[in-house]
């Protein structure tokens, strides 16, 4: 279970996200949705050792996952595909991939996890001596969600996948995302601009607002609630 | 004909070497994104220890590998006790462009002064390990020694041996990916600092190299104030600026294109235009094709 208490988190004088509290359970998908500047990405960033939190905790599977560098966390299953098509565009579509298993230091597991990975993606088997820059924005976000299965993850945090991406590719990615959590018992934190495709495969949804939690509940319950859908989904 | 020749000769092995020099350069540039003027200095400081080592042993094919052994050592140190902490330390002041360029200055300085401590007067002798007389090609002595061969050798063999680690192995993905994006490499597991450390330490095998072929190929002895080794920083500064920075085959090329003009101008033109003749061949570069020889489309990365 990931377990999120009164984190706070600063940006220079500015304080980004104001004792944020809250629990996800272990194998569900949670989406954070909110505007720009809402704190989202902060918030992964931090659950990942990129920014440092302020004040409050953070701890998946018992394990207190704050203060640590993304390196150590990776060990600890926590994988982070970054905003924007986290891939490295001067690497081929093979080494990119190969890139999430290198720590794990096992040639086999590693061989097995890329052949997962190219069964969930095949237009990814047809590239992997291409650059990744070769790739459609679709492929680029298929090929950062495989480099982060790479890396056996149990808690998986996702920084707007869909940015970018045409309204069909989206489908593809979210569908993808769903059934990845599914099938390997993931528990991932998704964070989205397209409230309602996000919480549409979500099990729960968190909304936040300038840096606090303004709703949070089942994501049925929050799609339907005419509040957040007057002020997040738009109608 | 037979003095066009033997002036490619001079200039494809003098130019071999500043590619070692700039290989150095170019790896810690890809590593940190520092212009590490200190190369020199860890250069000269690996030749005094290959010095020290060939006057021990009388072999120098023990000195040269131990040297870059000591090459490695010195440069990983200084990435991880100098360099590292200053760079945390310098954040988003603005500064942090301008702060390793001083840094490594002055640590050639500081490795200068050093070694002038140390060794004062005295010189370490590093003469060539092979005959450095040309071979004897129909009637005519041609510039290609034992000895040049060997140094042509030790190049190819360094850059054939880099080529397949950083294209083959994991730590050479590591170390590309570490270079291209640090954040993304973090978040994929890579432990972006070792590997920092690692890029160094080959940059000063590298360099150590560069410095101890210079010597053997010149005047055979180094010296802390060392005229050669000021040559062979700027030259292999240079040709690190040729081949756009970035890219080892960059490193190479530029290195090799130098050697053979710097070679063409001191044989045909005087000795004493070398110095500026590089300097213009630097100002050409930056002003017609900043990218470099080989270098991406777009301009330099930050």
């Amino acid at each position: 279970m990931l377990r999120i208490e009164n984190l706070t988190v600063d940006h220079g004088a500015i304080r980004a996200l104001h004792g944020v509290s809250f629990n996800v359970e272990k194998g569900q998908l949670a989406a954070v949705i909110g505007a720009n500047g809402a704190g989202k990405t902060t918030l992964l960033r931090t659950l990942s050792g990129l920014n440092k939190a302020s004040d409050g905790q953070a701890h998946w599977s018992d394990h207190n996952i704050l203060h640590s560098k993304p390196e150590k966390l990776v060990r600890h299953g926590i994988t982070h595909v970054s905003e924007g098509k986290s891939v490295i565009p001067e690497l081929t579509v093979s080494e990119n991939l190969e890139l999430g298993s290198l720590w794990r230091r096992n040639r086999s597991e590693s061989a097995q996890s890329k052949k997962e990975v190219l069964e969930l993606f095949p237009r990814l088997g047809e590239r992997l001596s291409q650059r990744a820059d070769s790739l459609s924005g679709g492929e680029r976000q298929m090929l950062a969600l495989g480099r982060s299965i790479m890396s056996k993850p149990e808690l998986l945090l996702l920084d707007e996948p869909s940015l970018g991406l045409a309204p069909l590719v989206i489908e593809q990615i979210f569908q993808a995302i769903r059934d990845l959590t599914t099938a390997k018992g993931l528990t991932v934190i998704l964070v989205e601009q397209n409230a309602m495709g996000a919480l549409k495969i979500a099990d729960v949804g968190i909304v936040l607002n300038l840096g606090s939690i303004a709703a949070s509940g089942s994501a049925a319950a929050l799609k339907d609630d005419p509040a957040v859908r007057a002020a997040y989904l738009g109608f | 004909m037979f003095e066009l020749i033997n002036t490619l000769l001079i200039g494809i092995t003098a130019g071999s070497i500043y590619s070692l020099m700039a290989i150095s350069i170019v790896l810690v540039w890809r590593s940190t994104r520092v212009v590490n003027f200190a190369a020199g200095g860890l250069a000269l400081a690996s030749s005094f220890v290959g010095a020290a080592i060939l006057e021990k042993t009388g072999s120098f094919w023990i000195a040269l590998p131990l040297a870059m052994v000591a090459g490695a050592v010195f440069s990983a140190f200084i990435e991880y006790f100098f360099l590292r902490p200053l760079l945390k330390r310098s954040g988003d002041q603005g500064a942090e462009i301008f702060l390793p360029i001083i840094a490594t200055l002055g640590l050639l300085g500081i490795i200068k002064t050093i070694l002038n401590y140390i060794y004062g007067d005295r010189i370490g002798a590093l003469p060539p390990p092979l005959p450095d007389k040309g071979f004897v090609v129909s009637g005519e002595s041609i510039a290609l020694s034992p000895m040049r061969l060997l140094i042509l050798g030790i190049v190819l063999l360094l850059m054939i041996s880099l080529t397949l680690i950083f294209q083959r192995t994991n730590l050479g993905l590591s170390l590309r990916a570490s270079s291209f994006a640090p954040e993304i490499s973090r978040l994929a597991g890579i432990r972006v600092d070792f590997i920092r450390t690692v890029g160094w330490a080959i940059s000063g095998a590298a360099g150590a190299t560069a410095g101890i072929l210079q010597t053997t190929n010149g005047s055979g002895s180094v010296s802390p104030e060392s005229f050669e080794f000021s040559l062979l920083l700027v030259f292999g500064f240079v040709a690190a600026v040729i081949g756009g920075i970035e890219s080892l085959v960059g490193a190479v090329l530029g290195g090799l294109t130098l050697g053979i003009i710097l070679a063409i101008i001191l044989m045909y033109v005087g000795g004493s235009l070398v110095f500026i003749a590089a300097f213009l061949i630097l100002i050409l570069v930056l002003l017609l094709r900043p990218q470099g020889i080989i270098g991406a489309k777009g301009g330099r990365r930050a």
